[in-house]
Order: C-alpha cells, then sequence, then structure tokens
C-alpha cells in the first residue's frame, strides 16, 4: 500500500473566526501501481490534499501513512518522502531557475546528497524520460517553449526517482499537442515504470481515458471514489459540484432515456461508436 | 496563512470619513499625530480621545478593526510603557525588590501608552477608511508642488498603486515556489548562514523572473488601454474639497487650539 | 472593408545579439489576408506558435506589420498618430488575469481606460457602471480583484475593456488559465456583449466547445491562415484539424467516427442534441416500439 490517509482534516485558521475547514474527515488507501484522478471544483480541498501526501502541510487532524509509515511521526525523514513521493505543482515550469536545463533538472537529485555521477545519471534518464532530447540539455530552460518548459519541470521531479508522482494540472494552459505529449509521458511512466501516479485534473475526458480510479472532492470531502466509469454516472451530483461527465457519458443517457439499450457505463468515444454501430448494424 | 497578509487594509463601508477627500484625512492624521506629541496634561488627552472616538464612531468600521494594528507594535508598546514605568525618577510609590516605579513613572507611562495607542488607531482609521488607490492620489496631488522641481510624482504615485496589488500577489507566489523546491528536497531552513543565502537562489530566480513577466504583461496591458503617462488624464475619483472637508478642517484647527491651550495654560 | 482588415501582413520577430547584428528572424505571420465584418463574433483557432496570439496585438498596435498593413476601422495601425484612436476602437483582454488588473478595487480598474482616455469624471462612473452591469459584476464593484475567481477577473477586464465604448473587443485566450467553470463564466459574457451590445468580438483559443457559438472560425498554422469558414463547415473537416493538431468537440469526433464506420450522420455535428436527432429515428427503425421520439 502506497499511500493511506485516514481522517484527515486540514483547517484554516484554527480558533480564529475565520476558522474554514479545507479537508474534512478524508480517507482513503492508494496501492502501488494505481492510476488515480483527482478532480473538484476550485477550492474544493484538491490541492491541500496532495500537499498533506509529501508532507509540505501538516494535517490539524488524522494521519498520512507512506508504506505503512506515519510520515510525521518521531524521526521520520520527511525529506526522502518527498524523494519517494513526487510532487509536480501547477505551472511548474515557473519554479525552473539554473542556468541550462540540465543543470535545473539535476537540483532534486543533488539535494538528496547523491555523487555527481548518481546525479548526472539520474537527470539524464528523466530528460529521455519526459521526450526531451540532448539539443536541448545545454539551452537555458527560459528559451523553450511552454510545453517543452514544462516537460523540464516535470523532469525535475523525475530525477529524484518517485515511486509516486503527484500531479497538480499538469496539461493547463498547454495547447492539444502539448497536452497529449504530456499526458502519454505520464501514461507511460505508469504502463511500463509501474510508477504509481495522482493526476489532478479538470478534464473528465482525460480521466476517463487515463485513469483507473477517480476519487471527487467537494467541500473539503471525499464525494465519491471508484472506477471513472461508475462515478461519471454520477453526472448529476457531479453537476452540482461544479463538475461534469465526460460529453460522450451524456450522449449515451440521452439516449438511454429514448430507450435505447445501450451500455449505461460508455464514458470514450471509441467506446460510443463501438456500442451504437454494434447496435445499428446487428 | 501567508496569503491573509495584506497591505492597505480598506473597509467597506459608507461614511462621511470614507467619502471625505484623502488629502483632509491625511492632514487630520498629521494634525492628530502633531495634537499627540503636544499632549502633556490628562486635560489634553481628554481632548484627543474625544477627537479619536467621533472619528472612530463616524467611520462605522467596526471597533475592533481598529485595534488590529496595534497586534504588530505590542512589543514595542511593553518596551516604552515599562521603560517609563520603571526608569523615571521621582516620588516612590511603590518598590519591587530592585524594581521601583514612581508616581512620575506612573503618569509618563500612562501617557507613552495613551500616545503609541492613539497613535497607531489614528493612522488605522485613514488607512480602513481610505482605499490605497486614494490615498495615493491624495499624496499625488499633496506633493503636486515637486512636480515643479521636476520629481515624477504622477509616476511615483502609480508605481506605489501598482505595487500595493502586486505585492499580495508575490507573497502568494513565493510560498509556491518554496513548496514546489521543497518538492524538490530544497531546504530552506538548516545550514550556516553562506548555506541558507545559498539556498535562496532557487527561490530568488523564479520569483524575480516572474515579477518581471508580470511587469511586461501589465505594461502592455496599460498600453492598451491608453495609458501613456499622467498627462491628459482625467480621474474617476477627482479630489474635489467639499463642504465635509471645509467643516473638517475647522475642526482641525479648533482641535489644535484646544490642545495648546491646555499647554499653555497649565 | 470591415472593422478589421488585414492585407498581405507578414511580421518577423528579430532577435538580436549584443551587436546589434540580427541573429535570427522569426516568421510569425506569413502573407495573413482577412476581412472581419462589424458586429460579428470571430474565432481564431491554433496550437501554441501558429501566429494567432501575434495577429491579435497588431490589431490593437502593440505590434506593428513588419511588410503589408493591417486597418482598424480604416486606420492604419503603422501610423503612430492614430494609435490611440485604434486602441479605443479596439481592446484587448489577455490570458492572465491578474497582469491586467491594474486597480485596486474593481471599480477603480474599470474606471483606468476611460481615466487614460481623459473623459470626463461623470462620464466614467457612467461607463463604470454600464460595464459593471454588462459583465454582470455590479455586485463585486467595491472588492479587492485579489479576493475574486480566476473568471470574474477576467470579466472585471472585460469592463475594463468595454468602458473605453469600443467597436471591437479582442480576446487573447482569455480561458486558457481557468477551470470549467470560470471558462463557461467569461463566454457566456463574451457571447451576450456580441448579441446584446453589437460588439465585434474576436476570440482567439484552443479550446473548441468555445468556437460553435461564433460566426466564423479562422485556423492558423505555421502564420498563414489555413481554413475559414462556419463553425460547421470547419468542424466538417476532423481530418484536416487534426493535422493541424487541434482537437474537436467530442461529439464531432463520435460523429466523424460513426460516418467512417458506415452510418449515415451529417458533416459537422457540433451539439449533442444535433447527434440525437439524427441517431433516434435510426434507433427507432432498428428497435421499433422501444425506442421513442417523443
Amino acid at each position: 500500500m502506497a499511500i493511506r490517509a485516514e481522517h484527515l482534516t486540514y483547517v484554516y485558521g484554527q480558533g480564529t473566526a475565520f476558522e474554514q475547514y479545507a479537508l474534512k474527515d478524508v480517507n482513503f488507501q492508494i496501492p502501488d501501481g494505481q492510476f488515480v484522478g483527482l478532480i473538484g471544483h476550485t477550492g474544493s480541498g484538491k490541492s491541500t490534499l496532495i500537499q498533506h501526501l509529501n508532507g509540505l502541510i501538516k494535517p490539524t487532524g488524522g494521519t498520512v501513512y507512506y508504506e505503512g509509515e506515519d510520515i510525521h511521526g518521531e524521526g521520520y525523514n520527511l525529506r526522502e518522502l518527498r524523494s519517494k513521493v513526487g510532487l509536480v505543482f501547477q505551472y511548474p515550469e515557473h519554479q525552473l531557475f539554473e542556468i541550462d536545463v540540465f543543470s535545473d533538472v539535476c537540483f532534486g537529485p543533488r539535494n538528496l546528497g547523491l555523487d555527481k555521477g548518481e546525479v548526472a545519471r539520474r537527470a539524464r534518464s528523466a530528460l529521455e524520460q519526459v521526450g526531451l532530447g540532448e539539443k536541448y540539455w545545454d539551452q537555458s530552460p527560459f528559451e523553450l517553449s511552454g510545453g517543452q518548459k514544462r516537460r523540464v519541470a516535470i523532469a525535475g521531479v523525475l530525477a529524484m526517482e518517485p515511486k509516486v508522482l503527484i500531479l497538480d494540472e499538469p496539461t493547463a494552459g498547454l495547447d492539444p499537442r502539448g497536452r497529449d505529449e504530456i499526458l502519454d509521458k505520464i501514461s507511460h511512466l505508469h504502463r511500463e515504470k509501474g510508477m504509481t501516479i495522482i493526476l489532478v485534473s479538470h478534464s473528465m475526458e482525460d480521466i476517463a481515458r487515463y485513469a483507473d480510479r477517480l476519487m471527487v472532492m467537494n467541500r473539503g470531502e471525499k464525494a465519491f471514489d471508484g472506477p471513472p466509469r461508475e462515478v461519471f454516472e454520477h453526472y448529476r451530483d457531479l453537476e452540482t459540484m461544479g463538475l461534469a461527465a465526460p460529453q460522450v457519458t451524456y450522449i449515451v443517457h440521452g439516449l438511454r432515456e429514448k430507450g435505447v439499450p445501450i451500455d449505461h457505463d460508455i464514458t470514450m468515444v471509441e467506446e460510443a461508436r463501438d456500442a451504437i454501430v454494434k447496435l445499428l448494424k446487428e | 496563512m501567508i496569503r491573509d497578509i495584506t497591505l492597505g487594509q480598506y473597509y467597506p463601508v459608507d461614511s462621511v470619513l470614507h467619502r471625505m477627500d484623502p488629502r483632509t484625512k491625511l492632514f487630520g492624521t498629521m494634525v492628530f499625530i502633531i495634537s499627540l506629541f503636544l499632549a502633556d496634561h490628562i486635560g489634553a488627552y481628554a481632548i484627543a480621545t474625544v477627537f479619536l472616538a467621533s472619528a472612530i464612531a463616524i467611520s462605522r468600521v467596526p471597533f475592533k478593526f481598529m485595534v488590529r494594528g496595534l497586534k504588530a507594535v505590542v512589543f514595542l508598546l511593553l518596551i516604552s510603557v515599562s521603560f517609563n514605568l520603571f526608569l523615571t525618577d521621582g516620588e516612590v510609590l511603590v518598590r519591587l525588590g530592585f524594581l521601583r516605579i514612581t508616581r512620575e513613572g506612573l503618569r509618563m507611562s500612562c501617557f507613552m501608552g495613551l500616545r503609541l495607542i492613539y497613535l497607531v488607531v489614528g493612522s488605522s482609521i485613514m488607512t480602513l477608511t481610505t482605499t490605497p488607490n486614494q490615498l495615493t492620489d491624495g499624496m499625488e496631488k499633496s506633493l503636486g508642488f515637486l512636480k515643479a522641481v521636476k520629481v515624477p510624482v504622477h509616476e511615483i504615485s502609480m508605481m506605489m498603486s501598482i505595487a500595493l496589488r502586486f505585492i499580495p500577489i508575490l507573497v502568494e507566489e513565493t510560498d509556491k515556489i518554496m513548496k514546489a523546491q521543497m518538492a524538490r528536497g530544497a531546504d530552506f531552513e538548516s545550514g550556516n548562514l553562506i548555506q541558507k543565502a545559498k539556498s535562496m537562489v532557487p527561490l530568488l530566480v523564479p520569483l524575480f523572473i516572474s515579477a518581471f513577466r508580470r511587469a511586461t504583461d501589465l505594461a502592455m496591458a496599460m498600453e492598451a488601454r491608453c495609458y501613456r503617462g499622467g498627462q491628459g488624464r482625467t480621474r474617476m475619483k477627482p479630489l474635489r474639497y467639499s463642504r465635509r472637508d471645509h467643516v473638517a478642517y475647522v475642526i482641525y484647527g479648533v482641535y489644535l487650539a484646544a490642545i495648546i491651550a491646555v499647554r499653555a495654560a497649565l | 472593408m470591415g472593422i478589421i482588415k488585414a492585407s498581405r501582413l507578414i511580421f518577423d520577430y528579430i532577435r538580436r545579439d549584443e551587436d546589434d547584428n540580427i541573429e535570427e528572424i522569426d516568421r510569425a505571420i506569413d502573407d495573413l489576408n482577412v476581412d472581419i465584418e462589424k458586429g460579428s463574433f470571430v474565432a481564431i483557432l491554433g496550437h501554441n506558435g501558429s501566429g494567432k496570439s501575434t495577429f491579435a496585438k497588431q490589431i490593437n498596435g502593440i505590434l506593428t506589420p513588419t511588410e503589408g498593413t493591417v486597418w482598424v476601422s480604416g486606420m492604419d495601425t503603422s501610423d503612430q498618430e492614430a494609435i490611440w484612436e485604434i486602441r479605443k476602437k479596439a481592446g484587448m483582454v489577455f490570458q492572465n488575469p491578474d497582469n491586467q488588473i491594474i486597480g485596486n478595487v474593481v471599480e477603480e480598474d474599470v474606471g483606468f481606460g476611460p481615466e487614460n482616455m481623459g473623459v470626463p469624471a461623470d462620464d466614467i462612473w457612467k461607463r463604470v457602471d454600464e460595464s459593471l452591469e454588462a459583465v454582470g459584476m455590479t455586485a463585486y464593484r467595491y472588492k479587492s480583484p485579489n479576493k475574486l475567481s480566476g473568471g470574474q477577473k477576467q470579466r472585471v477586464a472585460i469592463a475594463g475593456v468595454m468602458a473605453m465604448r469600443p467597436e471591437c473587443i479582442i480576446l487573447d485566450e482569455p480561458t486558457a488559465m481557468l477551470d470549467p467553470n470560470g471558462r463557461k463564466e467569461v463566454i457566456k459574457t463574451v457571447r451576450e456583449l456580441n448579441r446584446q451590445e453589437g460588439i465585434t468580438v474576436l476570440l482567439i483559443t484552443h479550446y473548441m466547445e468555445e468556437v460553435i457559438f461564433a460566426d466564423r472560425v479562422i485556423v492558423m498554422d505555421d502564420g498563414k491562415l489555413v481554413m475559414d469558414g462556419s463553425p460547421r463547415e470547419i468542424f466538417s473537416q476532423v481530418e484536416k484539424l487534426k493535422s493541424y493538431r487541434l482537437d474537436v468537440p467530442q461529439v464531432t469526433e463520435l460523429a466523424y467516427e460513426l460516418k467512417q464506420a458506415g452510418i449515415d450522420v451529417p458533416d459537422g455535428i457540433l451539439s449533442k442534441e444535433e447527434l440525437m436527432d439524427c441517431l433516434l429515428p435510426m434507433f427507432e427503425r432498428r428497435f421499433p416500439g422501444q425506442v421513442t421520439l417523443m
């Protein structure tokens, strides 16, 4: 079990008039190798939640366990945890600071106190994993395109060789090409390297395509947790939370309401096509 | 939390003080501060208290917002009060070991405490009833005479106003970059001074880059909205004295005269 | 001639080294010819680096052509004398909501443009009131912009432009940094301004869902205009759009996929309702009695 959260609660301004629950008794376990999608309206607590998982925020109540150990227990090494649970913030290219791409990616592993050779090995491997060719390595990160910058920043986290990778809207502001490139790389890390992934996203289509499991946050509480196709069936509830299901789900449910015997848990275009073709042609 | 820090603590309600010209309020605050330093008698403090209390009452800002500013100076307040209390020579009232409290000390420390508290509350009234923009406007207009000696008064006040808008944004950004670098194993706390200074590089470089990017964007946005310096510019809220401002100036005069009269009489 | 016209427009980003020698020339716009009709809602699509944002900055005179001409309301943007007049006519909303709000209070920000234009105070107030009303932000007029959501900030930015009484608004990826609700909020506001106030809208975006309401869609790639037509015409060409690395809305893609699979669905389906309307009669024939059209 990679990560376990028990009765996780976080309160802003505790004891003041502005007291506000950002998280309220959140419980879950994430097994090794799972691809978890995390969605929620802005201010639903999802950003606060992921910062708990690598110990950047200390919970007001409840416990986070990494591989069975309480991460705020006595003597627990939080810096080591952060190398195991990699967190890529929103717009991560805003954290780049080195004079060239390669040095920037070295920052993480260097902080782990590894020797020079190992640092360089990890940086090379991370840059290869995000698909950034050697010709970019000596360039200033600030001269790259938006999508490339973001891949450098993700490589900066990957170079710590984490077992769990958490990404907060890694495709925000990118065009469809940049988005596909990044999602493909993440999916590759999950399939080939068996990395545990937690992906925060506003795109239900992306979640439907990539995630094994979907957690929905609403007002600091976990509202739904299950396979995406099951969660998206609650599209009416999702709408009251300011969310939605993929467009395909709406079409399928629209057809069902008229009596078409189509499967109710379809969330992707190809599935819908196959189901409709099968019904009409058989 | 870090994002709660806001400069300019404007409290939006409608009152006579809110509608008053910022220059009048600036001047009034100045008069009040001067009066506090002139006051050396209980009578003068009584007058100042009436003045302050009326200002608080007509501002319609809840009292707890007024005293919030005191938190920042609590330490200073304690030090200056205790210094005056224990270190003034005169007629001894109480003796606590090596410490002694004199009648003069008691009087001085009371006045000192009052002076500081009134000072903070008095300036809070101004910032609570005046938006940062009005404040910079007021300063721009009051200091307009400096234009004659080539001081770019308009530009300085525009810079101040923009700074007020962007400081909270940059504070939040600092917090975010810091966390992002900590997620990459950065350590901002341990180590000696040189190591600490060095560890700031991954924080400061992105912060500067972001500030420059924002500045470029903002300059473009301002130009797109026809900004070309102070020339030919009109004001949405032009500073114009009205009757209430004239009344205020009369009250200031009477108030200051009363304080001076008390000082001269006793 | 329409309200905006670009003729044989070329723009090069020129990078110079320290000695002012030309180091690199990057052609962002390559022989662009466009004519935009007054009162229309035009969307410009293209991936990053397609030249769409560079074009937007030409209209407002932030950038001026390397070759060719851009006219706004008949005024040439390279005419330095006309630049302020052009900026009044063609207002601009940018991507990052934080970096375009100047005022510390919403209403003061909305008044910023008219102040710069030298509008008398009474008239500024009138404009501010109307603009805030038009974008539905009147309730927030005394608030600090820092306390608003991304979508609300963009609406304030739009109000700030509206207060200049422009004939046309250019929005340069106004929704790229917003969440889905913020995106909807901004697009709804822009559509209302177009329909109710008759403002010409030029929306630059890469979100396909946002362009289906447009009167006209222009696709740019590599600095050139590559597609131009009604949303339906554009979305009929799914393969072509994909070759420019653009998405289509899921419903359009599903309709296209069904057609490829031999089902008789028309080209350029834009909404769930349209797709249902053409699928249901087929299902009714296939499952008589079970599927009802009502």
